[in-house]
């Protein structure tokens, strides 16, 4: 900063920016000491009311069982691992919503647009019917009245005695591997290398002589193949863990249980209606002219999508979508209602119940909220400024 | 700028009084009513009858603590709760008193700044099932589903009970009473499992009461009581001894009924308890004729039970351990003098 001296009238608290940095710099303490009082004031009449404060009862046994979850848990753990359970657990059904969510919102809306009258409709009455429910109410829905009307275990619907559905769950066969698997997880890896390695060349081809090569088919090919000899080579024998009923309940294979299944249907369904209408419009605000231009360059439509509409409409698409998929997190955080074991239903329920630290844990459960939803922004910009760069 | 740091001192001044800590009786008497927390439904316990009054065991502590403040047992609002939010309920005021089949630990009485006026029900820990999958012990459950509310003892001492007993069990935590057992009526768990009078409770919640079957284990101490601020004696006191003054009515055999032919009694306790003579109701700070309102209007410690979960309610629980101690049971007021 450079404050004009020379002119002897002009004082340095008339310099403007010499007086915005004080100002600033006063605001700034003002609301620091605002928190810090805050803070203090907090912990002083917690301890006036005896209620325990700090961070060690993260250490403490937790003392309660957990249905569904990703690492090693059992009783005896510490709070703390309840704290990871439950992150785990609101990851796991986040990241698969919004997989599933964008495939079937990018499905809906481009049905939305389609010329054929009956996929169009149906598109639009998908869209408004779940829009407009809330979705605690379609969470019901789909736990209460689809997964809980599923027979008991003994009566349980069954798939060739490999896959069985009731009342407590899907039961799938899950597949063990001999050792020679790590052999074929390496040989994906390195096809994985080889496909992007690929795609440079033949980018590069083209816009060298313009010929074109069929990276995404000879890409499919070679992750079946490869991985495919690489198991017969390494002589890698898979064996099946099919799940059987075994006293109460079915026991073996992986189980998917029903509070899962209706959470992400829900957040799915609701959410990919949202996303339709995002794609709907990102691909309406491409101008016409390139349709016209794409088509008198011969483009057939699969291309001409794929190519010019696809990725013009991305860049409207791109920040709204963000915000979706933020919602989706945040409101997988309904799981509570239906007593699927994600952050807030273990960590906000039973450990701040149990523990009666109430002030640190939901601390520590917006700040992981807030951390997920930084890290999705973050990745969805690098993404749009990616799209964005393409323009010529 | 003058404007941000006046909007910071009045804020700041305001969090300041709005955390020094008021005492909750002279709060109580300014708002005119109390606030009781209770459960979000429990038959016997707290429970709406058909005409949508409050009513139960719980309820009537609540009661009890209004006719000593106010002489009137009406003066209260009831504030429904889950397991999961009824401790920080209390803590921040949004309730005066807590009265929702809430059990006595160390835990609690000491990491939660909170304190237990007593107990109201001696319960333990039970499993129910369903009678068709034909189990006659809990020692049979290995490999069961669990049905069990968030946030209680109840989670507890399931995983103690099934790790002690080297069983597996999965657990399906809900929030409310009603989930849980509606989850265990539509077959989503094989067990349902509650303080045992709950399990009663809630039986004749069920589609089909008669096809449960509560097993015979008990599997925990639940002493059940009314629940109030730390640091508040004052308050404390007042929960405490309305709770005493109905165990102490039934002791002397007063009742509902004959409460007012008492009050010409000789018997130098009851004239105490009645506020005949001494100045009972005036240690606690309230009106001399405190116990004779509660039991006026809310009857003895045995009335009560009988009234609510007893014979005279569908859950026909027998007195057993909640009988007076001289018969045979625990309940025991220290002596109102
Ligand atoms: N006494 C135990 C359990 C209390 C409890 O919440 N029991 C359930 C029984 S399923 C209940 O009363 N629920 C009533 C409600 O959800 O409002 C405790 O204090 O932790």
């Amino acid at each position: 900063m450079t404050v004009p001296q020379k002119n002897s009238s002009s004082k340095i608290w008339n310099d403007p920016v010499f007086r915005g940095r004080v100002f600033q710099g006063v605001v700034l303490t003002a609301i620091i000491a605002f928190f810090a009082f805050i803070v203090s004031n907090t912990l002083h009449n917690l301890e006036v009311r005896g209620i325990s404060t700090g961070f060690g009862f993260l250490n403490q046994e937790a003392g309660f069982g957990i249905i569904q979850s990703l690492i090693d848990y059992n009783e005896t753990n510490t709070y703390g691992r309840t704290f990871v359970v439950g992150i785990l657990n609101t990851l796991l059904v986040s990241l698969v919503g919004i997989v599933l969510a964008t495939l079937l919102g990018f499905l809906m809306g481009i049905a939305r647009l389609s010329n054929n009258w009956l996929i169009s409709k149906l598109a639009a009455i998908y869209i408004e019917t779940f829009r407009n429910i809330p979705l605690l109410l379609q969470i019901f829905f789909w736990y209460f009245a689809v997964l809980g009307v599923m027979p008991h275990p003994r009566e349980s619907m069954s798939w060739g005695e490999l896959v069985f559905l009731n009342v407590r769950g899907l039961y799938i066969p899950s597949p063990e591997f001999s050792d020679g698997i790590t052999f074929v997880y390496a040989s994906i890896f390195v096809t994985l290398i080889g496909i992007w390695i690929l795609k440079r060349w033949a980018h590069k081809q083209q816009d060298d002589t313009g010929k074109q090569f069929p990276v995404f088919y000879t890409a499919i090919a070679a992750l079946i193949i490869i991985p495919g000899i690489t198991y017969l080579i390494s002589g890698t024998t898979t064996t099946w863990d099919v799940p059987a009923l075994r006293g109460f309940n079915f026991k073996g294979g992986i189980t998917i249980l029903p509070e899962f299944t209706a959470l992400l249907l829900a957040l799915t369904i609701y959410t990919a209606a949202f996303i339709a209408e995002i794609v709907r419009a990102g691909i309406q605000s491409v101008p016409k002219g390139q349709l016209e231009a794409s088509r008198a360059l011969g483009l057939k439509n699969g291309q001409m999508l794929r190519l010019v509409v696809i990725p013009q409409a991305m860049r409207v698409i791109i920040p709204p979508l963000t915000s979706q998929y933020l919602n989706l997190v945040k409101n997988s955080s309904l799981a509570t209602a239906i007593g699927y074991p994600d952050l807030v239903a273990i960590f906000a329920g039973t450990t701040l119940n149990q523990s009666g630290q109430a002030i640190e844990i939901i601390f520590m459960v917006m700040a992981v909220y807030l951390t997920i939803s930084l890290v999705i922004s973050l990745i969805m910009n690098i993404y749009n400024k990616r799209m964005a760069l393409v323009e010529r | 700028m003058r404007k941000i740091l006046s909007t910071a001192i009045v804020s700041t001044s305001l969090l300041v009084a709005a955390t020094a800590q008021a005492g909750t009786l002279a709060d109580v008497k300014s708002k005119g009513f109390m606030n009781c927390g209770v459960s979000t439904g429990l038959p016997g316990f707290s429970n709406t009858d058909e005409k949508g009054e409050w009513k139960g065991v719980d309820v009537d502590t609540c009661k009890a603590v209004a006719a000593a403040v106010f002489g009137d047992a009406s003066k209260v609002k009831y504030v429904p709760l889950t397991a999961k939010e009824r401790f920080t309920a209390l803590q921040s005021g949004e309730i005066d008193l807590l009265s929702r089949n809430t059990t006595w630990t160390l835990t609690r009485d000491t990491g939660l700044g909170l304190n237990f006026a007593g107990v109201n029900y001696y319960d333990g820990q039970g499993f129910m099932v369903s009678k068709k999958i034909g189990v006659k012990s809990a020692l049979e459950l290995d490999g069961a589903t669990v049905c069990v509310q968030a946030g209680t003892t109840t989670e507890l001492n399931l995983a103690d009970y099934f790790r002690a007993n080297k069983m597996s069990y999965k657990p399906i935590t809900f929030d409310t009473s009603d989930q849980t057992a509606g989850a265990f009526d539509n077959g989503r768990c094989d067990v349902l499992t509650s303080d045992q009078s709950q399990l009663y409770a809630l039986r004749i919640k069920l589609k089909n009461p008669a096809d449960a079957e509560v097993l015979p284990e008990v599997i925990s101490k639940e002493p059940l009581g009314p629940v109030v601020r730390q640091g508040d004696d004052e308050w404390f006191n007042i929960a405490k001894w309305s709770l005493n003054a109905m165990i102490t009515a039934e002791e002397l055999g007063v009742t509902q009924a004959n409460v007012d032919d008492m009050t010409k009694s000789t018997n130098p306790n009851i004239q105490r308890l009645l506020g005949v003579t001494g100045e009972m109701g005036g240690k606690l700070k309230v009106g001399n004729d405190w116990a004779y309102k509660i039991i006026k209007q809310v009857g003895n410690y045995g009335e009560s039970f009988e009234r609510n979960v007893g014979t005279g309610s569908p859950l026909k629980i027998q007195r057993g351990i909640n009988a007076l101690w001289n018969k045979g049971g625990f309940l025991y007021s220290p002596p109102i003098r």
